[in-house]
C-alpha cells in the first residue's frame, strides 16, 4: 500500500524537530527514498510536491539530481502548479552544464506562445536565468515576438530576457537592437528600465551600437527631468524621490553615452547639475541616485563648476552619518585623487578624521587617500596625523601605513633630520612592519647627512637603551653607534640635551644586544661589528671588546662565529690594520651597494688582511678603490664566492689571492718525466685577468746521445675542465741538450676544480719507437685553486 | 547581480539565487565562504565588503541575512534598495513576515523574488504591480487546483 506522502511544510517540520544532524540526514534520507520511489512510479498528481521537498533539502545540501528530469515532466504538464514548482527546480537544479537542460527548450517554446500571462512569465523568467547559448539561439525570435505584445507584463520580461540573451550570445544584439528607440517611448517604468539596461548591454558590446544610441540622450534627458521634477507618485517613489532605479539606470547610461563625446556630454550637463542640486539627501534612495550622478559627472566631459560641485557632494558624503555614504565617498574620491588633485585635497581634514572610524574597511580607504593626499605643502601636518594613526591603527593596518609614510617622507622630506627623525619614529612604533629596505634606506639616509651624525647617533642610542626588541631599529642603532661612537661620547649636540654617556655604557648596550634572545642573526652581526668599530672610536682600553669577540669564535651562529674570528685575527695579528680597515665608511651612491654589503665590506677587508702576508698603509686605500667595484655586485659574501667570472666574482677571486694588486706568485716547475736522458717538465703560469686559465708549457730536452724524433705529447684533463693544445714548436729533439720541443696548453678550470693531467707521449729514441701513458702527480695546489 | 543568498545567523542557507552559471560545487563553496565572513562581521561595520572580485553588499533584517554579489559598476547604495524593496514586498504578502514564513513557504520567497528581478536586473519598480502579479498567479493556480482536483477526484473516489 502506498502511503500518502508528506506534504512539503510537514516535512519542514519534521526536518526541523530533528535534534541532530545524523538524525536529520536520516530524516531527509527516508523522504528522499520515498521521493524517488514517486518518481519511478511517475504519479503526476504529488510529483509537483514531491519536487518541492526534494527542492528544500537540496537548499539544505543534500544531492537532488534525480529530480532533474522530473522538472521537465512539470514544466511540460498543462497544470499551472506543476508549472510553477517545474521552472523554479529547473532555475534550481538545471544549468548549461547538464545536457538535459537543452529538453526544455522545446517546452519554453510552447509556453511562450501559448499566451497565458504567468506562464509565459514563468518561461521567460526560467530561460534569462538559466537559458544557455543554444537555448538562446533557438528561442530567440519567440522573445523578439513578445517584445511587440501588447502587455507590459510580458513586455517588460522579454526585454531583460533579451538583455540576458546578448549576454550569452552576443551576435543576438543585431535582433534586439532596433525595437529599442521605439521602446523607449513607452511610459511604463518597469519597460523603460528594462530597454534602459538593454541599451547599456548593446553599447557596452559595440561601438557601433554606442554611436547609433547617442541620439537618445535628448529622449533620456527628457525621461529623467520629468521624473525629477513630477511631484510624488506613490506606486515609483522611495522617499520622496521618483523611482530611484529607473534615475540610477539613466544616469548609468547617460554616463556611458557621453563618455568621451563632447556633444553628448553637453546636453547633459544642465540636467547633472540639476540633479545633483534637487534631490532630497536625507534617506538613502536619495543618496544613491546622488552617488550615481557624481559618477556620471565625473567619467564626461563635464564643466569645471560641474566637477567641483560633484567632488564637494562626496565631501558632504564624508561627514554623512550613515558609514555606507562614507565608504562609498572614500572609495569614488580614491578613484578622482589622480584627476582632480585640487578639488579632493580640500576635503582633506574630514579624510583625515574618517582615519578615526572602527570600520577598518573604512579607515583602510581612509589611509590610503591620506597618504595620496600628501604633497610638499602639507607634508609636515600629514605626516603628524599619520604617525598619530600609525600608534593607535588595527595591526593588518600597521604595514601600509609605515611603508606610507616612509615613502610619503621619502618623497616630500622638507629637511634632512626632519627625515631622520620621521623614519626614526616609524622605526620605534611599527618596527616589526616595516619593509626589509627601510634599513639600508636609513643607514644610507644617515651617513649622507654628516651633520646630523652627531643628533642622530644620540636619538639612536636614547631609543635603543629604551627598547632593543624592534629589529630594524636596533640594526640601524647598532650600526650608527659603531660608527660614530666617538661623536656618542663627546657629549655635546646643540639639538638635543646634553648627555653624558660613558664607554662602559656604550659596550654595555651593546653586549646585550649581542645576547637578547630577541636578536635576530643579522642583528647580532650588526651589533659585533659595531663593537669592533667601537675598538677604534673609543679611547679605553678594548679588553672589554676583545673579550666578547674572543666568546663568539666558539658561537654556533656560523656567521657570527666567522665574524669573530676575523676580528679576533684583526687584533692578534693584524692589530696595525685595524683602525685602517675600520675606518669611517664613505658616502654610498643611492644605488650603490646597501648598507648591509658595507658591513660586510668591511667584513671581507678583514679577510684580505688574513691572506695578505706584507700588506702596507697604500694597499688600505687600494682595497678601497676595489670596493667601489662591488657597486655592480649583488648579493652577499657570507656565501662561498661565486663562481662566475663576473666583475664582483673576480674581485673576490683577487681577495682570495695574496696581494691581488701585486703579480702574483710564480708556481714551481714540475719535472713529469724521465727515461734515458729525455725529460720533460711542465712549467705553469696563472694570469692574473683570468683567473679560470693556467697556461702549461711543456718542455721536452734531451741530454741523451740519440735524437728524438717524431715526438707527440698528448694530454687528457677531468671533464669539468677545458684543454686546448697548441701546436708544438718542433717534434725533434736534437741530442745532447739540443733545442727542446716547447708546447703550450691552455686549460680552462672555472669551477676550480682539482687538476688532474694525464699525459701520452710518443716518440723514436734510439731507433725504437717509445710510447708511454702516465698520470701527472703533484700538480702543484696553485694551478688550479 | 550575480547572485543573492539569504542566510540565518547560524549560517543556514534560507533561499540562494544565482544568475551566473556555476557548479554545484562552486555555488557550495561560495555560499560558505561568504556566510563565515558576513557573519564575522561586526554590528557596526557598513554594508560592503570587497571578497575576491565583487562586491558584496548585505543587510541583516531580524534573524535573516539578506546578500548579494554585484560587479564593478554597480551602484552599491541601489543595491541596498533592492534589498529593502524585497523585504518589503515580502512583508507585504506575508503580513509581517519572519523567518519562519520564509522557511515554510521558500516557494513563495523564490515566485516574489523572480516578480521583482529577471536575469539579475530589475524588472518592476512598482511595488503594487509585483504584488498584482503574484496574486494573479496565486490566483490561477488555485483556478487550475479546483479544476484539477474536481477532475481527478472524480476518477479516483474510491482510493481514499
Amino acid at each position: 500500500m502506498v502511503a500518502p506522502s508528506l506534504k512539503l511544510q510537514d516535512l519542514i517540520e519534521e526536518i526541523r524537530g530533528a535534534k541532530t544532524q545524523a538524525q536529520e540526514r536520516e530524516v531527509i534520507q527516508k523522504e528522499c527514498a520515498h521521493i524517488r520511489a514517486s518518481f519511478r512510479d511517475g504519479d503526476p498528481v504529488h510529483r509537483h510536491r514531491q519536487l518541492a521537498k526534494l527542492l528544500y533539502v537540496h537548499m539544505l545540501g543534500y544531492p537532488a539530481h534525480f529530480g532533474q528530469m522530473e522538472c521537465l515532466k512539470l514544466i511540460a504538464s498543462s497544470r499551472f502548479t506543476d508549472k510553477r514548482v517545474g521552472y523554479l527546480g529547473a532555475m534550481l537544479l538545471l544549468d548549461e552544464r547538464h545536457d538535459a537542460h537543452l529538453l526544455i527548450t522545446n517546452s519554453i517554446k510552447n509556453d511562450l506562445s501559448q499566451g497565458i500571462q504567468p506562464v509565459q512569465g514563468l518561461a521567460l523568467c526560467t530561460l534569462s536565468t538559466m537559458g544557455s547559448a543554444e537555448m538562446c539561439r533557438d528561442l530567440a525570435p519567440e522573445v523578439e515576438k513578445l517584445l511587440l505584445q501588447p502587455s507590459p507584463y510580458v513586455r517588460k520580461k522579454a526585454i531583460l530576457t533579451a538583455v540576458h540573451m546578448i549576454r550569452k550570445v552576443p551576435e543576438l544584439s543585431s535582433v534586439f537592437l532596433p525595437p529599442c528607440v521605439h521602446l523607449l517611448h513607452e511610459r511604463h517604468h518597469g519597460i523603460l528600465l528594462g530597454t534602459i539596461t538593454l541599451i547599456m548591454e548593446l553599447c557596452e558590446r559595440s561601438p557601433a551600437a554606442l554611436r547609433h544610441f547617442r541620439k537618445v540622450v535628448p529622449q533620456l534627458v527628457h525621461i529623467l527631468r520629468t521624473l525629477v521634477t513630477t511631484g510624488y507618485s506613490t506606486e515609483h517613489s522611495i522617499s520622496g524621490v521618483s523611482d530611484p532605479f529607473l534615475q540610477v539606470q539613466i544616469l548609468r547610461l547617460l554616463r556611458i553615452l557621453g563618455r568621451n563625446h563632447e556633444e553628448s556630454s553637453e546636453t547633459m550637463n544642465d540636467l547633472l547639475a540639476q540633479v545633483a542640486t534637487n534631490t532630497d539627501t536625507s534617506r538613502n534612495a536619495g543618496n544613491a541616485v546622488l552617488f550615481e550622478t557624481v559618477l556620471t559627472i565625473m567619467d564626461i566631459h563635464s564643466a569645471a563648476g560641474l566637477r567641483v560641485l560633484a567632488v564637494n557632494i562626496l565631501g558632504r558624503f564624508l561627514l554623512n552619518s550613515d558609514r555606507n555614504i562614507r565608504y562609498v565617498a572614500l572609495t569614488s574620491l580614491l578613484r578622482l585623487v589622480q584627476s582632480d588633485h585640487s578639488a579632493v585635497q580640500r576635503h582633506r581634514p574630514t579624510v583625515v578624521d574618517c582615519l578615526q572610524e572602527t570600520d577598518a574597511s573604512l579607515s583602510r580607504r581612509a589611509l590610503e587617500l591620506s597618504l595620496a593626499l600628501v604633497n610638499s605643502s602639507n607634508v609636515r601636518a600629514m605626516m603628524q596625523e599619520l604617525q598619530a594613526f600609525l600608534e593607535s591603527c588595527p595591526p593588518d593596518l600597521r604595514a601600509d601605513c609605515a611603508s606610507g609614510i616612509l615613502l610619503a617622507a621619502e618623497r616630500f622630506a622638507p629637511t634632512k633630520r626632519w627625515h631622520i627623525d620621521t623614519i626614526l619614529h616609524v622605526l620605534t612604533t611599527a618596527g616589526t612592519h616595516v619593509r626589509d629596505d627601510a634599513v639600508a634606506n636609513l643607514t644610507q639616509l644617515i651617513g649622507g647627512a654628516q651633520e646630523l651624525h652627531a643628533y642622530s647617533v644620540h636619538r639612536l642610542y636614547n631609543a635603543l637603551a629604551e627598547d632593543i626588541s624592534q629589529q630594524p631599529l636596533v640594526q640601524v642603532a647598532a650600526w650608527c653607534i659603531g660608527e660614530y661612537g666617538d661623536l656618542l661620547l663627546e657629549g655635546n649636540c646643540e639639538e638635543i640635551e646634553p648627555l653624558q654617556v660613558d664607554e662602559e655604557e656604550v659596550l654595555a648596550l651593546l653586549e646585550k644586544v649581542l645576547q637578547s634572545h630577541m636578536s635576530l642573526p643579522a642583528t647580532r652581526g650588526y651589533a659585533l661589528t659595531a663593537l669592533m668599530k667601537l675598538s677604534t672610536r673609543l679611547q679605553g682600553d678594548n679588553n672589554r671588546i676583545r673579550q666578547v669577540v674572543s666568546i663568539y669564535r666558539s658561537c654556533l651562529d656560523v656567521e657570527l662565529q666567522q665574524r669573530a674570528v676575523e676580528y679576533d685575527t684583526l687584533f692578534r695579528k693584524y692589530d696595525h690594520m685595524r683602525a685602517a680597515i675600520l675606518e669611517k665608511m664613505p658616502l654610498v651612491e643611492r644605488d650603490g651597494p646597501q648598507a648591509d654589503e658595507e658591513a660586510k665590506e668591511s667584513k671581507e677587508a678583514a679577510q684580505l688582511s688574513e691572506a695578505a702576508p706584507a700588506p702596507t698603509e697604500p694597499q688600505a686605500s687600494q682595497l678601497l678603490d676595489l670596493l667601489d667595484l662591488l657597486d655592480g655586485a649583488s648579493g652577499d659574501a657570507q656565501h662561498p664566492p661565486p663562481l662566475d667570472p663576473s666583475p664582483g666574482g673576480a674581485l673576490v677571486y683577487l681577495l682570495d689571492l695574496p696581494c691581488a694588486p701585486l703579480p702574483p706568485a710564480p708556481i714551481p716547475d714540475l719535472k713529469v718525466f724521465e727515461r734515458e736522458g729525455v725529460q720533460l717538465n711542465l712549467s705553469f703560469i696563472r694570469p692574473p685577468e683570468n683567473p679560470a686559465l693556467l697556461l702549461i708549457t711543456i718542455t721536452a730536452t734531451n741530454s741523451s746521445e740519440g735524437d728524438v724524433t717524431n715526438f707527440i705529447c698528448q694530454a687528457a684533463v677531468p671533464k669539468s675542465l677545458q684543454l686546448q693544445l697548441q701546436a708544438p714548436s718542433g717534434n725533434t729533439v736534437p741530442a745532447r741538450g739540443g733545442l727542446p720541443i716547447t708546447q703550450l696548453f691552455r686549460i680552462l678550470n672555472p669551477n676550480k676544480a682539482p687538476l688532474r693531467l694525464k699525459l701520452r707521449l710518443t716518440y723514436n729514441h734510439f731507433h725504437q719507437s717509445v710510447q708511454e701513458i702516465f698520470e701527472v702527480n703533484n700538480l702543484p695546489v696553485e694551478s688550479w685553486q | 547581480m550575480q547572485f543573492m543568498l539569504l542566510f540565518s545567523r547560524q549560517g543556514k542557507l534560507r533561499l540562494q539565487k544565482w544568475y551566473v552559471p556555476l557548479s554545484d560545487k562552486e555555488k557550495k563553496k561560495i555560499t560558505r565562504e561568504l556566510v563565515q565572513t558576513v557573519l564575522a562581521r561586526k554590528p557596526k561595520m557598513c554594508s560592503f565588503l570587497e571578497w575576491r572580485d565583487l562586491k558584496i553588499v548585505y543587510k541583516r533584517y531580524a534573524s535573516l541575512y539578506f546578500c548579494c554579489a554585484i560587479e564593478d559598476q554597480d551602484n552599491e547604495l541601489i543595491t541596498l534598495e533592492i534589498i529593502h524593496r524585497y523585504v518589503e514586498l515580502l512583508d507585504k504578502y506575508f503580513g509581517s513576515v519572519c523567518e519562519l514564513d520564509i522557511i515554510f513557504n521558500f516557494e513563495k520567497a523564490y515566485f516574489i523574488l523572480d516578480e521583482f528581478l529577471l536575469g539579475g536586473e530589475v524588472q518592476e519598480t512598482s511595488k503594487k504591480n509585483v504584488l498584482k502579479a503574484i496574486e494573479q498567479a496565486d490566483l490561477l493556480q488555485e483556478k487550475t487546483e479546483t479544476m484539477y482536483h474536481s477532475k481527478i477526484f472524480i476518477g479516483f473516489k474510491k482510493a481514499y
